[in-house]
């Protein structure tokens, strides 16, 4: 127990502070989102922001039974935790309740839990616990095939209870795998995916095949002209077009409705201001008319009266962009890319393999919620419902990513105990 | 630390962080401080500019007498963004519109702009008000404006107030002030006094939320600004006796304009056949309007001062005053009268021969004044006759014909009064006395309206001078506040001798054996008048009459015209008396002759 007796001695306090500030802008913002004339204490636990500062007590009670647990417990028990959360995955889908389309609420009383945002941790656990077993290796088929088994279970699981938002996190694991030495050709690939799809959105089939054709003909002229050269064009010419005639297909058969409008929406395609496009119009004015010093704590119009949909959950930045302009989102980023460093450089200090690839799982997960959070607000990508990490409303995100952020602290403070 | 041989990798996720944090901030700065869209687009969102409408002034009349004043209404506005409709059913039947109607009406406010409020039913009454307003909150988008609607205690004077409408596009470029769905005066003393009753627009700041409730006012109302009610009007219109007319003219083609010769105010001035002014106001206007347009008779037309007529007898006057003035004749000077046998303008009327000026005008003798004419064009001091009707023409000027009077009703018209220009073009440049002999006595291309005519007898009354007739005494409450021409005395150049000359003959048209409107005499003053019957060649002649009274000093100056009616004395004289008598002594003392009017009529078509 010597070990716990100066735990806060050894722990990484700047990101403790940075965790706090967090929560406590978030818990601000909430407030602010939902202000209303007739609550107007901030303790109000009928209002949002009473509700969110229980879950901020809540998630620090956590955090420290998290702090004061053996930090052999995590490694010993992933696997458990891991198949622990798979089976509350398979019973929120016979037992959950339905939020707005997804059905991934656990409801107890009048209190809801999404076993997805425990996922995340528990996917991280146990493909950390799998990675430190010395017999792997990014190189080996078998450890890159397990390493996606254990990420795509989880996300499987969540795409069936129609929570795409949550599912598309997993691919966040990706940049762990990436750092553990898996080749970067995937990911360079997948970024090429995704460009293709994005411009055969925009023009027709046939245009793209035949830009494609244009491309590598030009690429003759740069390359040896022999014939295993040739062959590799081809091939990649006729991967290319299948592709691309791919893409309508999964975009018109396999998309939801929904999912298919935000993403025209977001690609200009479709204007619709009422519909999908409302929300971010709306997000887009909110941030915009902050202006560069913002309008002031409650002064904000466009939030507070709930021109903004969601807005203390996944809008919660028009908030802070509404109300400390661009001075308050400017500093709310700096406050995430310090936390990210931190991470990282505490994530390379790690002795043991596990801890580093449970430090780069959460950097991943954090990272991926912020990227697609702030951008959906902000009009860079289409409209995905995942949190900003420590900020939006809600308990099961809080605790989630508060374990997850404590459960590193911890392993971080016990780096020199490890062998 | 076998597994960290990748840890190069660390700098390149490091780079891809950094490198989407920075596109965040970027991006952020375009979006919060270059492009300022964004903040305009939230003001439109939370902010409901409220149109705070001024009270359109009121108008009264001499006597201080209301004759115009607002009522409460409702105005529907939508502003199409915001506008949510579950059920269109439902609320076309909360509104009492059908289906097309909504539709055309959504359309409309949609073009015009989807972000800024327009009207979508106007002018709803108080009583659907308070039950449209408990359901408004069903339909995000739509809020209430207080309007006001004109009003008349008494339906009269039509013409004369005009009417109130909803601005069109031409009113609004021309004047920005306007929005869609204002009001402007479209007709009578609303169009010409517009921007002295229209009031000053005032704007209130509301915040309101997404579902349309109202949040309170912007910042407690420092931005907001209050409405200025617009002027009030006050009228040398007597309402009793413009209703009297009105009533007197009923069945009747024509118009009654009466003076205050003293002031130029008008009386009264009355256009029939008339219509009802609350006929044009609210939700009906539209309809009502364009069957007042299409009527056979004209209703819209306002024959005071857009109707032009031949003055026939009630000219001579004013060929004797010109002839007296040149010296082409003097108050002895007599001519002979074969009666119908003369040449080459026979007399209508049989009395004794030969006549001097006096007698003339009362007996309305035409070969008098067809002497009298030619005294003029012939007259060597005048310089051939070219010259002498171009001296005639511009002393018919100075009388007020041919021109406008500039008065303050909209489409009033300039009458006829033919030149020497005109008559060279006509004939060639070779013609005579002779050749235009109809001007003698009031006939050919002379036209007057009956404002001139009645101001003709103002002019004779006042000896020589007068101010150009109007409406109005007073704009607001502070004093001269009229445009500077109604108040500027104008004189015809004559002589005021030759005038009192001419007013003691019109004297005799009541109070002489042979005047022509001898019955029509009133026991309590002395009236002055001259009778006309005119050549119609449309059909029979128009009945005139012009008249003032006292003939002391004159207090009222009338003119009557009675289209298709005959002899003047049969119909329109009648009406100046009685007229002449409410006015100047308050009650009617000849029912007989009032009950006479108001159940006859004349007929149009029979000799």
């Amino acid at each position: 127990m010597r070990e716990n007796q100066n735990i806060l001695s050894r722990i990484e306090l700047p990101v403790l502070f940075l965790y706090l500030a967090l929560t406590l802008i978030g818990w601000l913002s909430i407030y602010a989102a939902v202000f209303n004339e007739d609550h107007t204490s901030i303790f109000d636990i009928t209002q949002r922001y009473g509700k969110q500062l229980l879950w901020i007590g809540l998630a620090l009670v956590l955090g420290l039974i998290v702090l004061l647990t053996d930090s052999r417990f995590f490694n010993g028990f992933a696997f458990f935790i891991y198949f622990a959360t798979l089976l509350m995955l398979v019973a929120v889908l016979v037992f959950g309740s339905t939020v707005s389309g997804s059905k991934s609420w656990f409801q107890i009383g009048g209190f809801g839990l999404q076993p997805a945002e425990f996922a995340k941790f528990s996917t991280g656990l146990a493909l950390a616990a799998f990675l430190n077993r010395l017999e792997t290796d990014m190189h080996q088929t078998r450890t890159k095939i397990i390493s996606i088994i254990i990420i795509a279970l989880p996300a499987i699981l969540t795409l069936m209870q129609y929570d795409t938002g949550s599912a598309l996190v997993f691919s966040a694991f990706v940049l762990v795998l990436y750092r553990e030495g898996l080749s970067a050709i995937p990911l360079v690939l997948g970024l090429i995916a995704i460009v293709l799809f994005i411009v055969t959105l925009y023009f027709t089939p046939l245009y793209v095949i035949m830009g494609i054709a244009l491309l590598l003909a030009g690429a003759l002229f740069f390359i040896k002209r022999n014939l295993p050269n040739i062959i590799r064009l081809i091939a990649l010419f006729a991967v290319a077009s299948m592709f691309i005639v791919s893409v309508g297909y999964v975009f018109n058969n396999i998309l939801e409705p929904h999912q298919r409008t935000r993403i025209n929406v977001l690609l200009g395609l479709d204007e619709d201001l009422r519909g999908a496009g409302y929300n971010v119009h709306q997000s887009k004015i909110a941030i915009g008319s902050g202006g560069f010093s913002g309008k002031g704590f409650l002064q904000g119009t466009q939030t507070k009266f709930n021109f903004v949909p969601e807005q203390s959950t996944d809008f919660i930045f028009c908030t802070v962009g509404e109300e400390w302009g661009f001075i308050g989102t400017s500093i709310l980023i700096g406050l995430y890319l310090m936390l990210f460093l931190r991470l990282i450089r505490m994530a390379e200090r790690q002795r043991s393999t596990f801890s580093r690839v449970y430090g780069y799982s959460v950097i991943a997960v954090l990272f991926f919620h912020f990227t697609i959070n702030i951008a959906m607000t902000i009009g860079l990508a289409p409209v995905i419902g995942i949190p900003l990490p420590f900020v939006s409303y809600g308990g099961s995100s809080l605790w989630a990513f508060t374990i997850m952020l404590f459960v590193f602290l911890k392993l971080d403070a016990n780096r020199l105990n490890v062998l | 630390m076998e597994g960290n041989k990748f840890n190069e990798r660390r700098q390149i996720i490091t780079l891809v962080i950094l490198v989407i944090g920075g596109i965040f901030v970027v991006r952020l700065f375009f979006l919060q401080v270059i492009n300022q869209s964004y903040k305009l687009s939230s003001q439109n969102n939370v902010l409901r500019f409220v149109t705070q409408y001024p009270a359109r002034g009121t108008i009264f009349d001499r006597n201080g007498e209301l004759m115009v004043y607002n009522e409460a209404a409702y105005d529907l506005l939508v502003v199409p963004r915001q506008a949510v409709i579950d059920d269109t059913l439902a609320f076309c039947k909360l509104l009492k519109i059908d289906l097309p109607s909504f539709r055309t009406r959504f359309e409309s406010a949609r073009k015009y702009s989807r972000y800024r409020p327009s009207v979508f039913l106007e002018q709803i009454s108080k009583e659907d008000y308070g039950y449209i307003i408990e359901k408004l909150y069903h339909y995000p988008g739509f809020f209430f404006q207080a309007r006001t609607l004109r009003k008349y205690p008494r339906p009269i004077a039509a013409h004369v107030l005009g009417d109130v409408g909803e601005v069109n596009n031409a009113d609004m470029e021309r004047d920005a002030v306007y929005k869609m769905g204002d009001y402007i005066g479209k007709s009578g003393l609303e169009k010409f006094y517009e921007k002295d009753l229209r009031g000053k627009k005032g704007m209130k700041i509301m915040m309101v939320d997404v579902h349309n409730r109202e949040k309170g006012s912007y910042r407690d109302g420092i931005y907001d600004t209050l409405p200025v009610t617009g002027k009030n009007i006050y009228l040398g219109m007597d309402a009793r006796l413009q209703e009297y007319g009105e009533r007197l003219m009923v069945n009747k083609t024509g118009s009654v304009v009466a003076i205050d010769p003293a002031t130029g105010e008008i009386l009264a001035l009355i256009s029939s056949p008339n219509y009802d002014p609350n006929l044009l106001v609210g939700r009906s206007r539209g309809k009502n309007f364009n069957e007042l347009l299409n009527a056979p008779q004209k209703p819209l037309i306002n024959r005071a001062i857009s109707g032009t007529y031949s003055p026939g007898s009630t000219f001579k006057m004013l060929n004797a005053l010109v002839a007296l003035e040149t010296g082409s004749i003097d108050e002895n000077t007599r001519f002979s009268c074969q009666g119908k046998s003369s040449t080459p303008i026979k007399c209508t009327h049989s009395h004794v021969t030969p006549l001097a000026v006096h007698q003339a005008i009362e007996q309305s003798c035409n070969p008098f004044f067809w002497n009298t004419f030619r005294n003029i064009l012939i007259n060597p001091s005048l310089k051939g006759q070219k010259n002498a009707l171009e001296y005639w023409h511009q002393k018919m000027l100075d009388f007020g014909l041919g021109h406008r009077f500039k008065t303050d009703i909209p489409f009033e018209v300039a009458g006829n009064i033919p030149s020497r220009d005109y008559y060279d073009k006509v004939y060639n440049g070779s013609w005579n006395a002779m050749t235009v002999r109809s001007l003698s006595i009031g006939q050919g291309e002379i036209l007057l309206t009956p404002l001139q005519l009645a101001n003709l007898a103002a002019i004779i009354g006042n000896e020589g001078t007068y101010y150009p007739p109007h409406m109005t005494r007073k704009i607001g409450e502070e004093n001269d506040t009229l445009p500077a021409r109604f108040t500027q005395k104008l004189s015809t150049g004559i002589d005021a001798r030759h005038f009192r000359l001419v007013k003691s003959a019109m004297l005799d048209v009541f109070e002489g054996g042979g005047g022509t409107a001898r019955r029509f005499k009133v026991a309590d003053f002395r009236a002055a008048g001259k009778t006309g019957t005119v050549q119609n060649p449309h059909g029979k002649d128009h009945s005139l009459f012009m008249a003032f009274a006292p003939y002391e000093q004159p207090k009222i100056a009338i003119a009557v015209v009675i289209e298709n009616a005959g002899f003047g004395s049969t119909w329109a004289a009648p009406v100046a008396s009685l007229m002449m008598e409410l006015y100047l002594t308050g009650e009617i003392k000849r029912p007989e002759m009032e009950k006479f009017l108001l159940e006859n009529y004349p007929d149009p078509v029979a000799p």
